[in-house]
């Protein structure tokens, strides 16, 4: 099991949630440390994005903390989250589809760039916004689609858009929830890539089906099955464990 | 404030709260499965009424009036939804709102033009007329007690249909999970139109029932309309059992609040200007009840779970 | 809703259909002199009061896609604010405006806090109800008229001067709200505060997660629409020298979803259209038979079925059927 980090980014401490009679985490505990990329793995129904939304505040644990750079974090709102340095894309795609690629990442720049009750001034014309905005863009390789509207990129671009959103919110920890799901293999793989460059910048939490992705990105590889991690540690020594050979990955590493 | 008025107006409390609930029930049934806002319900509450006044005209039978408006309500709702709403369910909320206040302006004119725009009024059957001594001193119409009797009645009803039968499992389900029961291969259309026409009946019944005590008018439905929403707001939009309580507590809380307000303020401020502000704090009871259910319970008493 | 883009007006004739409609409704005075001018100047005051209402309501509906049915709630307080002071005798509008739009800000915040809480169609319902409830404590206050209103002694005056009471400096007094109030909510739809408002309608989920604390966001935005509901109100009150409760009845505030929706929702200039529309039409269909009402009621419905962008998004797609031939 993971030995103690000191001043980790993320720890979460024993934390629990269970609807009803149903355990969907069961006393997961996991630390992060600053630059790590910590990937979760574990098959459908193991509760991965469970363990995300309470990370990230839309869902709240029944037992446990959470401490972002050592503060405890388990009972703020998800805007105060996002204030404290947590970022995170979802599963299932969530942009702004009436807004364009850049107005999608220009809200999240201006949320940490001054007050946003000015009611006067057009907010789509603050160069700062819109040049930190295309800056975000240019690293997901999404600049030349800047303009177009979110609904109207295609669903790799609304990948990498989310990306870029996390981006400007110049994270501390970013949260990751499959954010390969249903792109196409190119498209994977330019992700991939585009991962690999942010790496070390931020700790990011990683929570994927592609294992490609898994095994190319990250530093260490918790499995969590049943709501609870199953085994932890670097990915060559998750890999070899004959625990987890057996309840999820054997077919999946062929 | 005596005790007798007391017992008096708390069994018209709990009258009141089962006619809401009856509007209720079919109100939060119909946006439980189909997600479909209605504001027309309260018309098809006063068509009811109306209907029996028509038909009772033409029998001089309470009985056969209440069947026959019934059955003419379940057509004309019917017919509603084969020609309008069902072309709304899969529209956006606002969508559903502005047609159905289409529905209930074309409806309200409708009456008037058909039935006049003077209150008309639907005896009491001879059998339930006349008064009951509930205790020594203390008497009740007969009628208000065969209301209270009849809602509870129906409300037993829904509870072993919703709870016990198989269109009432798809009703439970689609209230929480209505795209699995789609994908279940279940006739959503025909569910919805078994469903639509049992809230369409409910308020019609409503409506007959309370007939020969309220004056039937145009409009009678829109206040009722909007109480009714109140009650499955704060009961949770999608439960019956929800939309239950919260009726018998709306019922009882305007009831009693119109009846004691005054008296009660009396003793913290003289008469007169007790007298002026005393009403005014009664109609506003309900909606601060609400406002304080929905504070610290935002999703009502009775959450349907997924929504 | 389709998906089309309504978050901020395209940029070009952008420009002309607001002015042509600033224009009309500044020379249409000089119009009615040939005509009927009181009846006329009347009916354009109505039209340009509710158009202030039905911009409040297109801001928070159209950009922030809060359905408030409880709209006609702020007019009322707007109008009885003047009505009550002008029951005993205080009618200057330095001390009147000021309260009638403190008073809406109140309302709007408290009753916002408690609807802002709870999710779309709770909200229509929610907003439906507190809306009821200032109806019917309108109706119980007595000593102002109850249920059947009362007159006004007397139009607003500034520092003691009866500036309004002129048909016509009414007329222009009425419409110089409306220019501001439009210039003040495109202002805000298109700045900071604007963008965060729209991107709460689009994704509340998402808005949260960057930061942003949606709710306190959407309960400024309904305060302000609900100021400029009792603007619209107080300014009715002095146009009809009326007040009653019939004014904030739920009828009303359905009224004013339907101008929002005739003129194409979430465009602003869209709602004066449909305030005009509405009236207009109300007043024509009224003039053929006092059964208008089973005109109109279909019609919505037909409206609501076929012609989705409102009345402007209609005349716009038969114009380009027209122009592409």
């Amino acid at each position: 099991m993971a030995e103690p980090v000191p001043n980790p980014v993320l720890r979460i401490e024993n934390l629990r949630k269970n609807f009803g009679g149903l355990v969907v985490t069961d006393g997961v505990s996991l630390d992060i440390k600053a630059g790590e990329l910590h990937a979760v793995i574990g098959p459908n129904g193991a509760g991965k994005t469970t363990l995300i939304n309470q990370i990230s505040g839309t869902l709240e644990p029944s037992a446990g903390a959470i401490y972002l750079n050592g503060e405890d974090i388990t009972a703020l709102p998800p805007n105060k989250r996002a204030e404290l340095g947590l970022a995170r894309s979802f599963q299932i795609t969530s942009v702004l589809p009436r807004f364009s690629a850049l107005e999608n990442v220009a809200l999240a720049v201006q949320a940490r760039s001054g007050s946003s009750y000015q009611f006067i001034g057009r907010a789509d014309r603050e160069s700062a916004l819109n040049d930190a905005a295309m800056e975000a863009l240019t690293e997901v390789s999404l600049d030349a689609r800047a303009d177009v509207l979110a609904a109207h990129l295609s669903h790799g671009e609304k990948r990498a858009l989310e990306l870029a959103i996390a981006l400007a919110m110049q994270p501390k920890l970013l949260l990751l929830d499959e954010p390969m799901a249903g792109t196409g293999p190119e498209e994977s793989e330019r992700l991939i890539v585009v991962l690999q460059k942010l790496k070390g910048r931020f700790a990011m939490m990683l929570v994927e089906h592609d294992m490609n992705a898994v095994f190319a990105l990250a530093d260490r590889i918790s499995v969590l099955t049943y709501g609870r991690i199953l085994a932890s540690g670097p990915p060559a020594q998750v890999r070899a464990d004959p625990a987890v050979m057996t309840a999820y990955l054997g077919e999946e590493l062929e | 404030m005596s005790f007798t008025l007391l017992i008096v107006q708390t069994l018209n409390g709990l009258q009141f709260g089962v006619l809401l609930f009856l509007i209720a029930a079919g109100l939060t049934l119909v946006f439980g499965v189909m997600d479909f806002i209605n504001l027309a319900h309260g018309v098809q509450y006063m068509l009811g009424a109306y209907l029996a006044v028509m038909f009772y005209a033409l029998t001089g039978n309470f009985l056969i009036a209440l069947i026959a408006a019934l059955a003419a309500a379940l057509l004309l709702g019917l017919l509603l939804e084969f020609t309008v709403f069902r072309h709304l369910y899969d529209r956006d909320h606002l969508e559903q709102v502005i047609a159905t206040f289409g529905i209930i302006l074309f409806l309200n004119q409708g009456v008037k033009v058909v039935w006049g725009a003077a209150p008309l009024s639907l005896p009491i059957p001879d059998m339930f007329s006349g008064t009951i001594v509930l205790s020594p001193g203390i008497l009740y119409p007969v009628w208000r007690l065969m209301i209270i009797g009849s809602g509870l009645a129906v409300a037993l009803l829904l509870y072993l249909l919703v709870s016990r039968t198989r269109v009432g499992m798809l009703v439970r389900a689609g209230a929480t999970h209505a795209r699995i029961v789609s994908a279940l291969g279940v006739d959503i259309r025909r569910l919805f139109m078994i469903v639509f026409g049992f809230g369409t009946m409910l308020a019609a019944f409503a409506g007959v029932m309370i007939a020969p005590i309220l004056s039937v008018e145009p409009g009678m439905g829109d206040s009722v309309l909007i109480l009714a929403f109140v009650v499955i707001v704060i009961g949770g939009i999608g439960s019956m059992r929800g939309a239950f309580i919260a009726a018998l507590l709306i019922g009882l809380v305007d009831t009693l609040g119109r009846s004691f307000a005054i008296d009660i303020l009396r003793l913290v401020m003289p008469p007169s200007p007790a007298r002026t502000v005393g009403p005014a704090i009664a109609s506003m009871l309900i909606y601060v009840l609400m406002a304080l259910v929905l504070y610290f319970r935002p999703a009502g008493l009775f959450p349907a779970k997924g929504r | 809703m389709s998906l089309s883009v309504t978050a901020l007006p395209r940029a070009r004739n952008y420009e002309a259909l607001p002015i042509a409609i600033f224009l009309v409704l500044a020379l249409a005075p000089l119009a009615a002199s040939f005509g009927a001018e009181t009846y006329l100047l009347g009916l354009f005051t109505r039209v340009m009061i509710y158009g202030i209402a039905a911009l409040a309501l297109d801001f928070i509906c159209g950009y922030g896609g809060l359905v408030s049915f409880g709209h006609a709630a702020f007019v009322g307080i707007g109008a009885y604010t003047a009505g009550i002071f002008s029951a005993h005798g205080i009618t200057d509008m330095a001390i009147t405006l000021p309260v009638a739009l403190i008073v809406s800000a109140l309302f709007a915040w408290l009753t916002g806090t408690v609807c802002l809480r709870t999710k779309s169609v709770y909200f229509i319902m929610i907003t439906l109800a507190f809306g009821q409830m200032i109806y019917f404590v309108a109706g119980s206050l007595s000593p102002y008229g109850g249920d059947d209103g009362m007159t006004l002694k007397l139009r607003s005056t500034l520092f003691g001067f009866p500036v309004l009471q002129n048909d016509r400096a009414l007329y222009y007094a009425v419409l110089a709200f409306l220019l501001v109030s439009y210039l003040l909510l495109r202002a805000i739809v298109s700045s900071r505060f604007g963008r965060v408002f729209r991107g709460a309608r689009d994704n509340p989920t998402r808005m949260a997660t960057i930061g942003y604390d949606v709710f306190r966001y959407q309960r400024v935005a309904y305060v302000i629409a609900g100021c400029l509901g009792g603007l619209a109100g107080f300014l009715l009150a002095n146009a009809t020298e009326f007040v009653s409760p019939s004014f904030m009845s739920w009828q009303r505030s359905g009224e004013l979803i339907i101008m929002v929706l005739f003129g194409g929702i979430g465009t602003l200039h869209g709602a004066i259209v449909g305030a005009a529309a509405f009236l207009l039409l109300e007043d024509m269909l009224g003039g053929i038979t006092e059964n208008w009402k089973l005109i109109f009621g279909p019609m919505l419905v037909l409206i609501v079925l076929f012609a989705r962008g409102g009345l402007l998004g209609l005349a716009q797609s038969v114009w380009e059927r027209l122009r592409r031939g």
